[in-house]
């Protein structure tokens, strides 16, 4: 930095990066999401080839390499594997969420991977891994993840 | 196979803002400091790789902003998106070509101009995941209690890392936290998400690096010692987040195992004589340890605690202090190879290590270490 600018603030550019995005989701998703909106059904892709079944679903088995996949239900119910609890208002956080924010990754039953998902109704203190939990369905819900509203504990 | 060698290394200082160097500010810095330790000029250089993201600059085609300051002027320049470790990969292919003999490989970060857990949000999954609001520190909070949940690591022990390496900093003038503290100070500072304390965090740091990589044919023609690829692979895991172990890291294992295998190391516990790996959260130093195979499961934590990491110990692991000591994003791998290129050639100042013949590189990309790519770098060819 040259002498003439010492003691002088630095210039700032305030500026955003904000564009509008849209994504399409694609018919896997679609069909995901117009269970869960329509129905409450919690809906994966198992793989003809290695049996497993995966959520989110996949048009193709990401360790087969093959398009050979059914749709099969799995349940409302499953094991919470880990977690996080957010105890400062990170950025990320949306506006209706207020800390402390438990995440959980949760495998459901008939699954053989899990989904990140909110944990409600309980304190973090009281969460721990291996605990059994079960979905909340938003009221109103429009064919996004959030139509689960969060995952509870199962008495 | 044909060999390459690192014949030159340039960093900035790591800093919390850099608010008077523009991208290309840093890039001229650490460019010419590169130039200087390998006593080459522009000229000299037949290609360049950038390394950048493009949501952490804030512009698309991040790369090529720093294309100028970097000589590419009239040269052959691409970009890789992702940690430094990367670029220096791509990097040491084109030098292996035949269609280059050199390649100036840079990184560039400044987490001081935006909010990191935005950018981090942004990893995860658009329709399935992201509007839950989850970021890199949330994340990797939940691979820190599910690799404490397995393996018994406690928060003391991952505590110890932050304090051996905010220790090992204060002999690294470019590092951004040297600090005297204790295990109780982490304990004690903020909880941002359980486990992890603020001190278990990487800092927001700005910074550049750059890297000289060098066909065998011309490595020795400059002044500089060249420290010698012996091996080096990278590895990615599944996309969706739930799909992976979190308690596990195979994708590191698996990248570790091919850099071993192509170096000829048999034991890489008795032949790396010192490590730099990437440190963003105190557990991840324990963690990717253990997937190495450069402490058996479940025992870092334990090793730590008697000293075989520190600078004296049986293997240095982050002597520079590591990335909890400063953390440019996209640059940190670069900072990590460039300082195991100094412990080897002896360079290293304060932090030097006794015994650096075979040094050992791992940078990351993702959420909690999505894919790695480890390097194994020698004193001899």
């Amino acid at each position: 930095m040259s002498d003439q600018f010492q003691g002088i603030a630095p210039m700032v550019y305030q500026s955003k990066i904000n564009v509008p995005y849209s994504w399409w989701a694609g018919d896997t998703a679609t069909r995901f999401f117009v269970a869960l909106r329509d129905e409450k059904k919690i809906t994966a892709t198992k793989c003809g080839t290695c049996g497993k079944v995966f959520l989110p679903p996949r048009k193709a088995c990401p360790l087969c390499f093959t398009a050979n996949v059914e749709w099969v239900n799995v349940s409302d119910e499953g094991t919470v594997l880990t977690f996080s609890v957010a105890r400062r208002q990170l950025a990320a956080i949306p506006h209706d969420r207020k800390i402390p924010v438990i995440w959980g990754l949760i495998k459901l039953d008939g699954a053989d991977t899990a989904i990140l998902h909110y944990l409600d109704e309980v304190k973090p203190e009281d969460v721990i891994i291996g605990m059994r939990v079960k979905a909340v369905f938003s009221e109103t819900r429009k064919g996004t993840i959030r139509d689960i509203s969060h995952f509870k504990p199962v008495k | 196979m044909d060999r390459a060698a690192i014949i030159g290394v340039g960093m900035t200082k790591i800093e919390k803002s850099k608010v008077r160097d523009t991208f290309a500010d840093m890039a001229w810095e650490a460019v010419n400091k590169a130039l200087a330790d390998a006593g080459m000029t522009i000229d000299d250089i037949d290609n360049v790789v950038t390394t950048s993201s493009d949501f952490w600059d804030g512009r698309t085609i991040s790369c090529m902003a720093v294309g100028d300051a970097s000589g590419a002027a009239h040269k052959n320049v691409t970009c890789v998106e992702g940690d430094g470790t990367y670029g220096a990969f791509y990097g040491m292919t084109r030098s292996l070509s035949g269609s280059y003999k050199t390649t100036l490989v840079t990184g560039h970060s400044k987490g001081s101009q935006s909010i990191s857990s935005l950018i981090t949000n942004s990893a995860f999954d658009p329709i399935y995941e992201r509007s839950l609001g989850m970021d890199m520190v949330t994340a990797c909070a939940m691979q820190a209690r599910s690799y404490m949940h397995r393996t018994k690591t406690t928060p003391e022990q991952m505590a110890l890392v932050s304090v051996k390496n905010h220790g090992n900093a204060m002999k690294n003038p470019l590092a951004q936290l040297p600090m005297n503290i204790t295990v109780n100070d982490v304990l004690k500072s903020e909880m941002i998400a359980d486990p992890l304390h603020k001190l278990d965090c990487s800092p927001v740091s700005d910074g550049c690096a750059a890297v000289i990589i060098a066909h065998e044919s011309v490595a020795t023609k400059f002044k500089q010692k060249p420290v010698w690829i012996k091996g080096v692979s990278f590895c990615a895991d599944s996309f969706f987040f739930g799909d992976r172990d979190l308690s596990r890291v195979k994708s590191l294992t698996e990248a570790a195992k091919k850099a071993y295998a192509m170096a000829g190391i048999k034991d890489p516990k008795k032949e790396i004589d010192v490590a730099e790996i990437y440190d963003a959260f105190s557990y991840q130093e324990l963690m990717w340890l253990e997937e190495m195979g450069l402490a058996d499961d479940a025992t870092a934590g334990k090793l730590l605690e008697k000293g075989d990491f520190n600078i004296e110990g049986r293997l240095p692991v982050n002597a520079s202090g590591g990335l909890l000591s400063g953390h440019p994003v996209i640059a940190a791998g670069l900072y990590s190879m460039a300082a195991v290129v100094k412990q080897i050639r002896g360079d290293a100042g304060g932090f030097q290590v006794k015994k650096a013949k075979t040094g050992l590189v791992q940078g990351l990309n993702g959420l909690g270490g999505q894919s790695h790519c480890v390097w194994i770098l020698d004193q001899e060819k």
